[in-house]
C-alpha cells in the first residue's frame, strides 16, 4: 500500500498520521508539501489534522484552492481512497468532495477529549473492519466540528448510508450527531475524530486501528 | 513620502527620562558609560536593557546563590533556555516564562503570546517543542473579573498552542484574592534536541551576516518590557496598545523552517526576539560573542509605514529571531525560508567595535558600548526584612466531616480542571501518555522507550506564611510529583513572581523564598537550569502572595512502568507512605472550611523527603503499585478522594488515634504518597518499609461505591463525591 499524506503550511497532525499508517500497515507514507502538486502515484491520500493556514480564514478554505488540492480532487474523483481527518475533513467539505461545512463547535469552545463513536455503516471501504453499530472510543480536537447541512443532505446521506460515525452523545453540536460521512462513490470519507491517535493501549486505547487496517486490507 | 521628523532631534527632558522608568541616577550612569547624553533611540534602547525585566537588576544578587549545576546539566541559566542530558544522546530544553501584566490587560493575547514567547525561548536552541505546561493565577472566584480573566487565558493559550500543533499538558490553576489585581500566567515549554545539535547566542566572526527572519515588525508591544518592570496603577488598561498580537501559524512556520536550517550547518549562533525585541537579541548576542553589532535599520522587514528607529528597537512584534550566518550560507538559508513563506533579510554584520552601531537612511541613529547595556546595568542589593515567623496554631475540628470533605473537592482550589485542558490540545504529537489531571504529565520521548515526567508546582499560602519553608516546598513538590509518576527528577526551570521589590517586606519574601529554593535543590540534586523573574506584581501597592512557580522535569526509562493516580481494582491494599503529623497551619482546609489563614506552614525534611520518594520510585520502577498520588493541598482525604474518583471505585480507610481525625485527614504535611496494591504485594511492601525505616502504614482498601474513613467518620457517595469534583468549574464559568 503507497499512500501520501498532504502537508499545508500549519498542518500538523501530519507526523502523527503518518507514524500511524506506518505502525499499523507497516508502510511508511510519503510526505507530500504543498507545493509538489505533481507528486507519485499513491493507492491512499490522508489529509492530517491541524491548522492550514492557520484557519485564519474559515478552516480549510485556503488549502481547498492551493494546487495540490486540485490535484487530490482529481484523484479522488478518479477513485482514489482519500481520508481527511478534523482540518482534513474541513479541507474536503471546502473542496466540494463531500457536502456539508463544519461551524464553531456549539459552545464555541475547542474541544479535547475521547469521545464515543457508533460505527453507522461498516460497509465501507474504511470501516470494513469494525462491526456495524460498534462503540469506539476516539479523541476529537477541534474548535469547529459542528458539522452543518441541510434537511435534504443529511436525509440523503442517512439514506444513502454515508454517515460512517455518529458521536453517541453530543459533542458539538453536529447535525445528527455526525462524526464521518463518505463521498456517493464511497472512496471519500472525511471526519472530526482522531484515529490516529488511538493506535496504542499507552495512548489511551487503539480503537483507531481498525480504521487503517480496513484501507490497508482494501487495498493490499 | 512622508516626511518623518528625526526622533533623536527630541530633547531629553528628566520628564522623558522618567518616562522611560528609569531614575536620575540610572540616567547618570548612562550619560557615563557612553560618555556624552544618549540620544532619544539610545535612551529608549537602555531604558530596556536596564529595566528589571530585562536586567533582573533587582534580583540577580540573589539569583547567583542558586545551584545550577550537576553531572546531567548541558546549559543552566543564561541562555534562552536549560539543557539537560537525558541519555542516548538527547537532551531536554525547557525553560518557563510569565506573561502576567499583558495577560490582565488583554487575556486573550497575553497568555497566547507568553505561550509564543517560551516556544521561542526553546526552538531558538535546536529543540523541537514537544510539551506545553502552564502555572496560572486568577483572584477570589466572585470578584468580578475572574471569570473574565479565566476564560480569556485559557482560550488564549489553547489558542496558540493547539494552532501551533504542541499539546498543553498540564498545569496549575488557582485562585486568591491577592491575583484580584494582577493574574499571573507563567507558560512553559518543553523540548527535544539531540545533545550534539543545540545552538546557542553567542555571536562570532567579524564580517559575518546578521539575519532577521520571522514575521515583519510593527508598532506593537513596544515598552512591554518596562510596563512588566512596573506596577499597575487604574489606568494600566490604557496600556492595552503594549500588549503584543500573537500569530501561532507564523510561528508554526518559524518552527518548522528555523528546525530545517539547524539541520544544516548555516547557524552561528541564533536568538528569538523577545522582550525588548531586536534590541535585546542583538545586544544579547554581541554581549555573549564578545563582539560588536551593525545593523542598518532600512533593511528590517517592516508592516507598518514611517516607523523610527526607536520603534524598530523597541518594537516587541512577535514571532521574529536574529541569527548569524556562517558567510556565504545566505541563498541556502533564504531559500529555506521563503519555502515556508517568511521574511528573510540581511540586516547587518558583525563588527570588532564591541559596539552596537544603528545606521537609518543613512545616519549612524544610535552607537552604543554594548558592555555598558549589559555588564553597567546597576545591580541593587535591595534592603529586606525577613518575614517573621508564625506560631504554631490550633485548628479546629469540624462536626461535618462530609460536608468539609465535599466542600474542599467541590470547590475552586481542589475541583477537576476539565473545562480547562479540554480547551487544550493535549494529545497531538501522539506521545501524551499521562494526560492531565495526574500528578505529573507524561510524554515519551518520540521513538523510544523513555518518557519525560513535567509537572509545575507553587503553594503560594506556604510562601506567603513562611518564604523560607514555601521556597522548600515548591521545589519539593515538583520532585514529588514527578516520583509519583515513576520519574526521575533531573532538573527545574521557575518562574519568580513577586511584588514590589523597592518594599523591604517584599524582598524578603524573594529572599527568603530563593533560600528555601536553593536548600531544596541541593538536598534533592535538582537544579535551577532556566527562570525567570517577575516583580512589581502589585496594584496600587497591593503585592500578590509570593509566587515562585516550579516547573520539573524527570526521566523515566521505561515508560510501561508509569503509575497513575486511579484505582484500578476492587479489594485493593491502600497503604500510606510517609507519616502524618499535626501539620494544619497554613493549610487548605483552615483557610477554605475555617476560613482563616495562620499558623506555621508544614516543614519540608529535605531527607525525609528524598528518602521516601526513592522507596516510592523503586516500587513503581519494580511494578509492585498500580496506583500512586503525592499528598499535597486538602491532605490525606483529598489525595484518596482523587484516586476514588479517577478510577470510579470507592474505598474504605482506618487512621490511627495518635492525632485527632480532622488533622490526620486535612493535615499537609509533606513526603507523603498514597499507593495501592493487591493484599500480597501491600504486605510485602509494607516490609521493605519497615527495612528501610520509611513510615508506612496499611490503612484501608479499595472498592465499594463510597468514600469511608473510620466506619462512618466519612462516608460519602461515589456519585456525590465525583460530582461535587467535576462540577465546580463548569457551573462557575457558565455564571452569568
Amino acid at each position: 500500500m503507497k499512500s501520501a499524506v498532504i502537508v499545508f503550511p500549519g498542518s500538523n497532525c501530519d507526523r502523527d498520521m503518518a507514524v500511524a499508517l506506518e505502525k499499523v500497515t507497516g508502510h511508511k507514507p510519503q510526505m507530500v508539501w504543498h507545493q509538489d502538486h505533481d507528486f507519485d502515484t499513491v493507492d491512499f491520500i490522508a489529509l492530517p489534522g491541524g491548522f492550514s493556514y492557520g484557519d485564519y480564514l474559515r478552516c480549510g478554505a485556503m488549502s481547498a484552492r492551493s494546487h495540490v488540492m486540485k490535484e487530490v480532487v482529481r484523484r479522488a474523483e478518479d477513485g482514489v481512497p482519500t481520508l481527511g481527518i478534523c482540518n482534513g475533513f474541513q479541507i474536503l467539505t471546502e473542496t466540494g468532495l463531500l457536502p456539508g461545512a463544519l461551524m464553531r463547535n456549539a459552545d464555541l469552545h475547542f474541544v479535547c477529549r475521547d469521545v464515543k463513536l457508533s460505527v453507522e455503516n461498516a460497509d465501507t471501504l474504511f470501516t470494513q473492519d469494525y462491526m456495524e453499530g460498534e462503540e469506539i472510543l476516539i479523541p476529537v480536537a477541534h474548535h469547529d466540528g459542528n458539522y452543518f447541512a441541510d434537511d435534504d443532505t443529511l436525509d440523503e446521506l442517512e439514506a444513502e448510508g454515508r454517515v460512517a460515525f455518529r458521536y453517541c452523545a453530543d459533542v458539538n453540536g453536529s447535525q445528527r450527531g455526525i462524526a464521518g460521512i463518505t463521498n456517493a462513490k464511497g472512496n471519500v470519507l472525511g471526519m472530526m475524530p482522531h484515529p490516529e491517535r488511538m493506535i496504542e493501549p499507552a495512548l489511551g486505547g487503539s480503537h483507531g486501528r481498525k480504521l487503517f487496517t480496513s484501507i490497508m486490507n482494501r487495498l493490499g | 513620502m512622508t516626511n518623518v521628523p528625526n526622533i533623536n532631534d527630541i530633547k531629553i527632558t528628566p520628564e522623558i527620562v522618567k518616562e522611560h522608568g528609569l531614575t536620575e541616577e540610572e540616567y547618570q550612569r548612562i550619560v557615563s558609560a557612553m560618555g556624552r547624553e544618549p540620544n532619544y533611540t539610545e535612551l529608549g534602547i537602555y531604558s530596556v536593557m536596564w529595566s528589571e525585566h530585562c536586567s533582573y537588576k533587582s534580583s540577580r544578587f540573589h539569583l547567583k546563590k542558586l545551584p545550577t549545576e550537576a553531572p546531567w546539566v548541558i546549559q543552566g541559566p543564561g541562555e534562552n533556555a536549560g539543557v539537560i542530558d537525558i541519555g542516548d544522546g538527547q537532551a531536554a530544553i525547557f525553560k518557563m516564562e510569565s506573561h502576567n501584566h499583558p495577560s490582565y490587560i488583554e487575556p486573550y493575547q497575553g497568555a497566547a503570546t507568553g505561550v509564543g514567547g517560551i516556544l521561542r525561548d526553546v526552538f531558538t536552541m535546536g529543540a523541537r517543542p514537544v510539551a506545553n505546561m502552564n502555572a496560572l493565577r486568577f483572584g477570589e472566584p466572585d470578584h468580578p473579573k475572574t471569570r473574565h480573566l479565566l476564560a480569556g487565558v485559557v482560550e488564549g493559550i489553547g489558542g496558540y498552542g493547539n494552532c501551533v500543533g504542541v499539546p498543553t499538558v498540564g498545569g496549575e490553576t488557582n485562585f486568591d484574592p491577592s491575583y484580584n489585581g494582577n493574574i499571573l500566567v507563567n507558560a512553559m515549554t518543553v523540548g527535544l534536541a539531540d545533545t550534539d545539535k543545540i545552538f546557542y547566542c553567542a555571536a562570532a566572526g567579524v564580517g559575518n551576516p546578521v539575519v532577521y527572519v520571522g514575521s515583519k515588525t510593527g508598532r506593537d508591544g513596544i515598552h512591554g518590557a518596562t510596563m512588566a518592570s512596573a506596577e499597575f496603577t487604574e489606568d494600566s488598561e490604557e496600556k492595552r496598545p503594549t500588549v503584543q498580537v500573537g500569530d501561532p501559524f507564523t510561528e508554526k512556520l518559524l518552527i518548522e523552517a528555523c528546525l530545517e536550517l539547524m539541520a544544516t550547518d548555516a547557524i552561528i549562533a541564533i536568538q528569538d526576539m523577545g522582550a525588548a525585541g531586536l534590541t535585546s537579541s542583538s545586544v544579547e548576542m554581541a554581549s555573549k560573542g564578545g563582539v560588536g553589532f551593525e545593523l542598518n535599520l532600512d533593511k528590517v522587514p517592516q508592516r507598518e509605514e514611517n516607523m523610527t528607529p526607536y520603534e524598530m528597537c523597541l518594537s516587541e512584534s512577535q514571532e521574529r529571531m536574529l541569527m548569524v550566518l556562517k558567510p556565504g550560507r545566505e541563498d541556502m538559508a533564504k531559500a529555506i525560508f521563503e519555502k515556508w513563506e517568511l521574511d528573510f533579510a540581511v540586516i547587518g554584520e558583525i563588527t570588532d567595535t564591541g559596539k552596537l552601531t544603528l545606521t537609518f537612511g543613512g545616519e549612524v541613529v544610535g552607537d552604543m558600548p554594548i558592555n555598558s547595556l549589559v555588564e553597567d546595568a546597576p545591580e541593587y542589593e535591595r534592603p529586606y526584612v525577613p518575614t517573621p515567623k508564625r506560631e504554631a496554631v490550633d485548628v479546629a475540628a469540624v462536626n461535618d466531616l462530609n460536608k468539609a470533605v465535599l466542600d474542599l473537592i467541590g470547590g475552586p482550589n481542589l475541583c477537576s480542571r476539565r473545562w480547562i485542558w479540554e480547551q487544550y490540545d493535549h494529545m497531538v504529537m501522539g506521545d501524551t501518555i499521562q494526560r492531565p489531571g495526574g500528578d505529573a504529565a507524561v510524554i515519551r520521548v518520540h521513538g523510544t522507550g523513555k518518557a519525560l515526567a513535567i509537572s509545575t508546582d507553587v503553594t503560594p499560602r506556604y510562601c506567603h506564611a513562611d518564604p523560607v519553608e514555601g521556597g522548600r516546598q515548591a521545589v519539593a513538590e515538583t520532585w514529588r510529583n514527578i516520583t509519583a509518576v515513576g520519574g526521575t527528577p533531573l532538573a527545574i526551570t521557575n518562574c519568580l513572581n513577586f511584588g514590589n521589590p523597592e518594599r523591604k517586606d517584599i524582598m524578603g519574601q524573594f529572599v527568603g523564598c530563593l533560600e528555601g529554593m536553593g536548600e531544596a535543590c541541593r538536598a534533592l540534586d535538582y537544579p535551577i537550569v532556566s527562570g525567570n523573574v517577575s516583580l512589581y506584581n502589585e496594584t496600587n501597592g497591593s503585592g500578590i502572595l509570593p509566587t515562585p512557580a516550579i516547573g520539573g522535569i524527570g526521566v523515566m526509562k521505561d515508560s510501561d512502568k508509569m503509575a497513575t493516580i486511579s484505582f484500578k481494582n476492587e479489594g485493593e491494599a491502600i497503604v500510606l507512605i510517609g507519616k502524618t503529623k499535626n501539620e494544619l497551619g497554613a493549610s487548605l482546609y483552615q483557610r477554605e472550611v475555617l476560613g482563616k489563614d495562620a499558623g506555621a506552614p508544614p516543614h519540608v525534611d529535605l531527607a525525609l523527603e528524598r528518602r521516601n520518594g526513592d522507596f516510592v520510585r523503586a516500587l513503581i520502577e519494580n511494578g509492585q503499585v498500580t496506583t500512586c498520588h503525592d499528598l499535597s493541598d486538602g491532605g490525606l482525604i483529598a489525595a484518596l478522594a482523587d484516586m476514588a474518583i479517577a478510577g470510579g471505585i470507592g474505598a474504605s480507610v482506618a487512621v490511627d488515634g495518635e492525632l485527632p481525625l480532622h488533622a490526620a485527614l486535612f493535615s499537609e504535611t509533606q513526603a507523603r504518597y498514597l499507593i495501592s496494591a493487591d493484599t500480597e504485594t501491600a504486605e510485602t511492601i509494607r516490609k521493605e518499609a519497615k527495612d528501610a525505616g520509611i513510615p508506612v502504614a496499611v490503612i484501608g482498601a479499595t472498592g465499594g461505591k463510597r468514600l469511608r474513613v473510620n466506619n462512618d467518620a466519612v462516608d460519602i457517595p461515589m456519585s456525590e463525591l465525583a460530582r461535587a469534583h467535576a462540577d465546580w468549574m463548569p457551573k462557575f464559568m457558565a455564571k452569568t
